[in-house]
């Protein structure tokens, strides 16, 4: 090792939607019951994000919707949590810039500063990242409308999908910016990223083509003027512990037969300590910046993971022991916006 | 207790909207005052016309420091998505566990047209029906939805709608559970409760299932004694704000104490002048005077909104089989 200091890696957990197998497959077993008790009722995912909050994690992120409606609960989940960031999907082909920039910087002041989208586009829509890069672009102008002194300004903005004109009705909030997330692996979406996007989550495959989905991203940021740190690569990851190699691979069957359609990224399977040495092996080798989970037995599945592979990725210093600073922003080490003075 | 009005249990909400108010305390402060008194529900307005936060995230952010009182967002309909408001309210009624309502309304300026791209805002009455098929679509929308474990708790969370204007009456008296009348005297509201409840049945409703709510403005910052004549006791007066009270918290207590035993509503929805202030003197003033009067709950004796205004949890309108979704 050189003696520059140690990269700090980025972990997240994805919270399940409605309607996806994860959803499912625990809860219905776990919140067995009527009324008051659904998986989408707050218990569900309040134990998630306390959970991630207990393992210090960078933000919890809430998966596709339109039920339930992702800004809601997480509005919800800003009351029961302090620091970890909250990312809410939004379908970028069909949400209006100016409700959407007032939802999300509603959710940044009701969370002092921890809201994050996550830009999601739809296959069949034309146009999807030229729509979706406007979308980005527009909120962006309504946020930087109102000055950190509270004075605002009027706004016009005219292009292909948008033709808007007044004053936007929030105050700046504590992020200037909610932290933008995209997600996906093909050309179109690593360019999008190379130029919009804060965060990109990656699906995992082998160590050696996520080095070079690192690099080919990383490399496509220069041409945006922003530098390599200014975009954290995450991978997808479903983590499955067992006390020893043999009793991980069992549960791992068990696991993948439950989850089957879940869909969700690569298996990480083995001890703790295997677990914790790999995903740090693969942060040191740049193959990404962090990891999201995608906990298989929602709303138990994260307890373990924070519970027996944290304190080891911390042990060896390649994870936060606490929160330094107070917004989602800051926990990603990514720069303020410069915003329009 | 035989008036053809069918007097029941008093009603009373308040509103916690406060000027440039952005983070969450202050309006947790409010509703947990105002949940200390056994309020119904609090209602928080929105509107693109003007400054404020998306009310609907404010309650659901609000939701897990209360237990029983009801939430109520201002939900516009006229440049929303109908599928996004669908889910939005469903999951405040998840993450309040069946406290959510949501109050109707409609965006009518050439303002709030143009943040959405559009030129022209369409005359009221044409933007109260589209609200009316919100609603409408919502509740299909809500039927649809598999079983009990998705279906939203309350079944249909609360509909509320200001009727103060006649363009909105008609959607009220189809679609309200609850409808909020602005009137500055026992007459009008009256005639307003009248009209509503025969309204309601000729869209074949029982008007029993429509708790018409006085709306009013109130000031009890001149402590016992009306500040200027005729207040106070005398009742409210009209201002460009709505109909104002001005007067003491016991005298505020008779007159709805008076009001509610004519049969002129079903209870009052009250929005506090100084916020802080009001809403403290009107809980433990006004609702305590009541509470010891017998006339209003001490206790919250169920756990949802509909349970508050002893509205029945709608049953499914379609079969679990037949269901869209």
């Amino acid at each position: 090792m050189t003696v520059r200091r140690r990269k700090q890696m980025c972990l997240a957990v994805r919270l399940p939607g409605a309607g996806s197998a994860t959803a499912y497959a625990g809860p219905r077993a776990t919140y067995a019951g009527p009324r008051g008790k659904s998986p989408l009722a707050l218990p569900a995912f309040e134990h998630l994000a306390r959970t991630a909050e207990r393992g210090r994690f960078d933000f919890l992120f809430l998966s596709g919707g339109p039920r339930p409606e992702p800004v809601t609960v997480l509005s919800a989940l800003a009351a029961v949590t302090e620091r970890v960031g909250l990312a809410a999907t939004v379908d970028a082909t069909r949400t209006e810039p100016y409700d959407l920039a007032r939802r999300l910087a509603t959710l940044d002041h009701l969370s002092g500063g921890r809201a994050a989208w996550h830009v999601a586009t739809s296959r069949d829509q034309a146009d999807r990242y030229g729509r979706a890069t406007e979308l980005v672009a527009t909120a962006q102008e309504l946020w930087d409308t109102w000055t950190p002194d509270g004075v605002s300004r009027p706004f016009a903005h005219r292009g292909a999908h948008f033709d808007i004109a007044g004053e936007f009705g929030v105050p700046r909030s504590p992020q200037g910016h909610p932290v933008v997330i995209h997600a996906g692996d093909s050309d179109e979406c690593r360019e999008f990223a190379a130029s919009t996007a804060d965060v990109l989550l990656g699906r995992h495959g082998s160590p050696e083509a996520g080095r070079a989905f690192y690099a080919d991203v990383k490399r496509r940021l220069a041409t945006y003027g922003r530098a390599p740190d200014d975009l954290k690569i995450m991978a997808g990851v479903t983590v499955v512990l067992g006390d020893t190699a043999t009793g991980a691979r069992e549960r791992e069957l068990s696991v993948r037969r439950s989850v089957s359609g879940a869909g969700g990224g690569h298996f990480l399977v083995g001890t703790p300590e295997s677990v914790a040495a790999e995903l740090d092996a693969l942060v040191r080798d740049d193959a990404a910046d962090g990891f999201v989970l995608l906990p298989y037995l929602a709303p138990g599945g994260l307890d373990e993971f924070v519970d027996r592979v944290v304190p080891l990725l911390q042990e060896r210093g390649a994870f936060r022991t606490e929160y330094t600073g107070a917004t989602l922003r800051s926990h990603l080490g990514l720069h303020a916006p410069a915003g329009k003075g | 207790m035989t008036s053809s009005h069918g007097r029941g249990l008093l009603h009373l909400a308040a509103a916690v909207d406060q000027q440039s108010a952005y983070d969450a305390a202050p309006y947790a402060e409010l509703a947990r005052l105002a949940e200390s008194g056994g309020l119904d529900f609090v209602t928080l307005g929105d509107s693109f016309a003007r400054p404020g936060p998306d009310a609907l995230a404010v309650l659901s952010r609000v939701a897990p420091q209360t237990s029983r009182i009801g939430l109520v967002p201002t939900v516009t309909t006229t440049h929303t998505e109908p599928s996004h408001v669908q889910a939005a309210v469903a999951t405040l009624d998840w993450v309040s566990r069946g406290r959510a309502g949501w109050q109707l309304d409609v965006s009518t300026g050439e303002g709030e047209a143009r943040l959405f791209g559009r030129r022209h805002a369409a005359p009221a009455d044409a933007l109260w029906r589209e609200a009316g098929e919100v609603a409408d679509a919502a509740a299909r929308s809500w039927d649809g939805w598999e079983d009990e474990v998705t279906r939203p708790p309350q079944g249909h969370p609360v509909r509320v709608v200001d009727a103060t204007e006649g363009q909105a009456r008609p959607t009220a008296a189809r679609y309200a559970d609850v409808a909020l009348v602005r009137a500055a005297n026992a007459a009008q509201a009256t005639a307003v409760r009248d009209q509503l409840r025969g309204q309601a049945v000729e869209f074949g409703r029982n008007p029993d299932t429509l708790r018409v709510l006085v709306s009013l403005v109130v000031d009890l910052g001149d402590g016992e004694h009306a500040a200027e004549p005729g207040h106070g006791g005398g009742g409210p007066r009209q201002t460009p704000h709505g109909p104002l009270y001005r007067g003491g918290p016991v005298d505020l207590a008779e007159l709805i104490a008076s009001w509610h035993a004519a049969g002129t509503a079903d209870g009052f929805h009250l929005t506090p002048v100084e916020p802080r202030r009001d809403l403290e003197r009107l809980v433990n003033g006004t609702v305590a005077l009541l509470q010891h009067r017998g006339l209003f709950r001490t206790f919250y004796p169920g756990s949802t909104l509909r349970e508050h205004l002893g509205l029945p949890r709608p049953a499914h309108q379609y079969a679990v089989s037949g269901g869209t979704s």
